[in-house]
């Protein structure tokens, strides 16, 4: 705890950089940080206000493409760069929304952290398997260096292959700085929603009529663990993530208590067209293509790094709806924090406050 | 900064001329006034707060490291409800097929194997075989003698037209079929030491007409021999005899499997005896199957490449045996039926 440092420790803690603050991810790769002593400054953006409790993260409001993060960068002298703040989801932006935030973010952000003289050493970017596609073609296994079987055809994925060539290309031309891309499979846990999850919440769950796809999920904590693991050894490369084991649609449903609608080959979006009106579940063209076909991506690279995963596919489901059954026993609760600048700022800076541990 | 300027300028524009989103507009232009407002403030706070002596860090106040909660998390006990492997097949669904396939295995094709000693009892092998009949019944011989007679399971790798067809591609997948892509193979053969069974003729195979049966199409372009090499595992040719009489092929309909998508649509002699059943009857031809030597290569394994005309000539030798076995077999078969 930095509380406990009485001597600066030799080399000058990590000043970080999270994009996307507010985000899911942002929020909580900044909580745990915040627990680390030898982060020395946590620097969040995002155009909103964050929606988790922080104690000394430094909150700046952005627009949504970083017009002033090399500005930042240079004056919190940022060595480090964690960019969370990309839509992997294709149901939380439309598709002109992910193309800023993806693809005009990432540029700005490289933008800024290739400027003469930056202090950069190491950036994080948080990616998606939905780089690799999916299609009747693929291999069961999707390493790391396994290119899409098909050209890619859908927004996120396209959006989200563009941000990793400005990485790749960042990459190459800083070839001091750490690069790593981390792409998880599908999240889930106890706490994210993404279109998988909505659905596994439907009385029963939507499949394709005689399709059984194998899929990996991957627990949020590990999803966590893996970005800090990453920091921690300055990794650099890309890094599959996912939980071990591929778990066929009808399993994950029967883990879940549920069981599987098949869905005809035909109509479907006219099919599911009132679950995605009445705010339910949306489910695009590229989660009922992984409902055919299924993904799975070897995860080897990270392990051999030393990441040791704690939840298997089968146990982040089971994670999750343990999780959904409690929440359904307890009754919602909306998270009561809400972000007051005035008092944030006055809790970490006003000369009132004794910050005695 | 020399290009602040630039880039807000950039933003704005961009988004301005088209009316429809929105969202991204508001965004940009709310976030720049506010942006343009605080951005001095900001940095000159961030500066002044950034450059306080570190001590001042050491002052905050610390909820209890959330870090270290994540990392002392027990491991989660693995909740699997079903047996399906990592290749998609099910040793459950297989040993029910196993139970509903003996009967025809034994009584309708009456299945008699050859050299059956040249199979190894471990390690990785690529099982190559000939490929007949409009719905090919030598595959799920194949995979059910060598089962039943070593067993070991087959993984079978298939056109990946398979896995695009409702409940058969799934069953495919249960059963130890999956799509035939090189690095299934190396993996199952190189590093989980499984037999693996390959059709080089591919779709070329089946989809021949009864008048050209028992002769050989192009053995593809070698892949299955460069994969071999790669995984350094031996490759067992293996000719079989009565696939081609279980459902002949006597005419073809290519105009309807381009409409459909399929490699072919066959019409089988099948068909004309059985009406539209005859799509799922075969007829009892007697199935001889022969194991050949195995064939080892001497080469490293794991190389980057290998030289493409000897993958052919390999290729071209183990076509050459089985066909060999073939013509062999046919001179010796007395009767399609009683073998």
């Amino acid at each position: 705890m930095a509380a406990k440092v009485t001597n600066p420790p030799q080399q000058p803690g990590r000043r970080v950089l999270v994009t996307g603050l507010s985000s899911f991810w942002g929020g909580r790769v900044a909580q745990h940080l915040e627990a680390d002593p030898s982060i020395e400054v946590i620097v969040g953006l995002d155009t909103d206000e964050p929606k988790v409790e922080l104690d000394r993260t430094e909150y700046v409001r952005v627009d949504a493409n970083y017009s002033i993060l090399a500005k930042i960068v240079k004056a919190a002298r940022i060595d480090t760069i964690i960019h969370t703040f990309l839509v992997v989801d294709p149901t939380q932006a439309s598709r002109r929304t992910m193309h800023e935030i993806n693809v005009i973010g990432t540029m700005n952000l490289f933008a800024a952290a290739s400027a003469p003289n930056s202090t950069v050493r190491n950036v994080i970017v948080k990616s998606s398997t939905a780089v690799y596609g999916c299609a009747a073609e693929d291999p069961t296994w999707f390493t790391e260096e396994t290119p899409p079987s098909r050209p890619l055809r859908h927004p996120v994925e396209r959006s989200l292959d563009q941000v990793e060539g400005y990485v790749r290309d960042f990459a190459e031309d800083n070839p001091h700085v750490a690069v790593s891309i981390l792409r998880f499979s599908n999240v889930i846990g106890e706490e994210i929603e993404t279109p998988l999850t909505r659905a596994l919440q439907l009385p029963a769950v939507p499949s394709q009529f005689g399709f059984d796809p194998r899929l990996q999920f991957v627990h949020e904590h590990d999803v966590i663990r893996s970005i800090l693991f990453v920091l921690k050894n300055s990794l650099s490369g890309v890094f599959n993530v996912a939980g071990d084991e591929m778990l066929p649609w009808t399993e994950v449903a029967t883990i879940c208590g549920k069981n599987t609608f098949p869905l005809p080959p035909a109509f479907q979006a006219a099919l599911l067209w009132p679950l995605k009106r009445s705010g339910l579940v949306s489910l695009p063209e590229e989660y009922l293509n992984l409902l055919r076909y299924g993904r799975g991506v070897d995860t080897r690279r990270l392990k051999a790094a030393g990441f040791e995963y704690h939840y298997d596919s089968s146990a982040a489901v089971n994670a999750f709806i343990e999780a959904v059954r409690l929440r359904k026993t307890l009754g919602h609760h909306d998270p009561s924090y809400r972000y007051e600048r005035d008092v944030e700022q006055f809790f970490r800076h006003s000369p009132a406050v004794i910050r005695e541990p | 900064m020399a290009d602040q300027p630039k880039m807000p300028a950039r933003t704005s524009k961009k988004p301005a001329p088209s009316p429809a989103p929105r969202r991204v507009t508001k965004i940009a232009s709310t976030s720049k006034r506010a942006a343009l407002a605080n951005e001095e403030k900001i940095l000159a706070q961030l500066q002044s707060k950034l450059q306080e002596p570190h001590t001042t860090t050491t002052e905050l106040v610390h909820v209890p490291t959330v870090a270290d909660e994540l990392e002392r998390e027990p491991i989660a006990p693995s909740a699997r409800r079903s047996d399906v492997d990592e290749w998609g097949r099910s040793e459950r669904m297989r040993s029910l097929a196993r139970k509903a396939y003996d009967p025809i295995y034994k009584n309708w094709f009456r299945a008699e194997w050859e050299g059956l000693e040249n199979i190894p009892a471990d390690g990785g092998a690529l099982l190559v075989a000939n490929h007949a009949g409009a719905i090919p019944s030598d595959a799920p011989c194949i995979m059910h003698g060598i089962e039943k007679e070593l067993s070991r399971p087959v993984y079978g790798l298939a056109d990946n037209y398979f896995r695009k067809v409702p409940v058969v591609g799934t069953m495919w997948s249960r059963l130890g079929g999956l799509p035939a892509h090189p690095d299934n193979a190396y993996r199952l053969l190189r590093e989980q030491k499984q037999l693996v069974l390959v059709f080089p003729e591919g779709a070329k195979g089946p989809s021949k007409s009864s008048s050209e049966r028992y002769q050989l199409r192009r053995f593809g372009r070698g892949g299955f021999v460069e994969i071999a090499m790669r995984a350094g595992v031996p490759i067992l040719p293996i000719a079989v005899i009565g696939a081609e009489e279980s459902m002949p092929i006597v005419a073809r309909l290519p105009s309807m499997a381009r409409v459909v998508g399929a490699p072919y649509i066959p019409i089988t002699a099948n068909m004309l005896a059985f009406g539209p059943l005859g799509a799922m009857i075969y007829f009892p031809a007697k199935f001889k199957l022969r194991v050949l030597p195995p064939v080892s290569f001497d080469i490293e394994p794991d190389q980057e490449r290998y030289s493409r005309s000897r993958i052919m000539d390999e290729s071209e030798r183990i076509r050459d045996q089985i066909q060999e076995a073939l013509f062999e077999m046919l001179r010796e078969r007395r009767s399609v039926w009683w073998g």
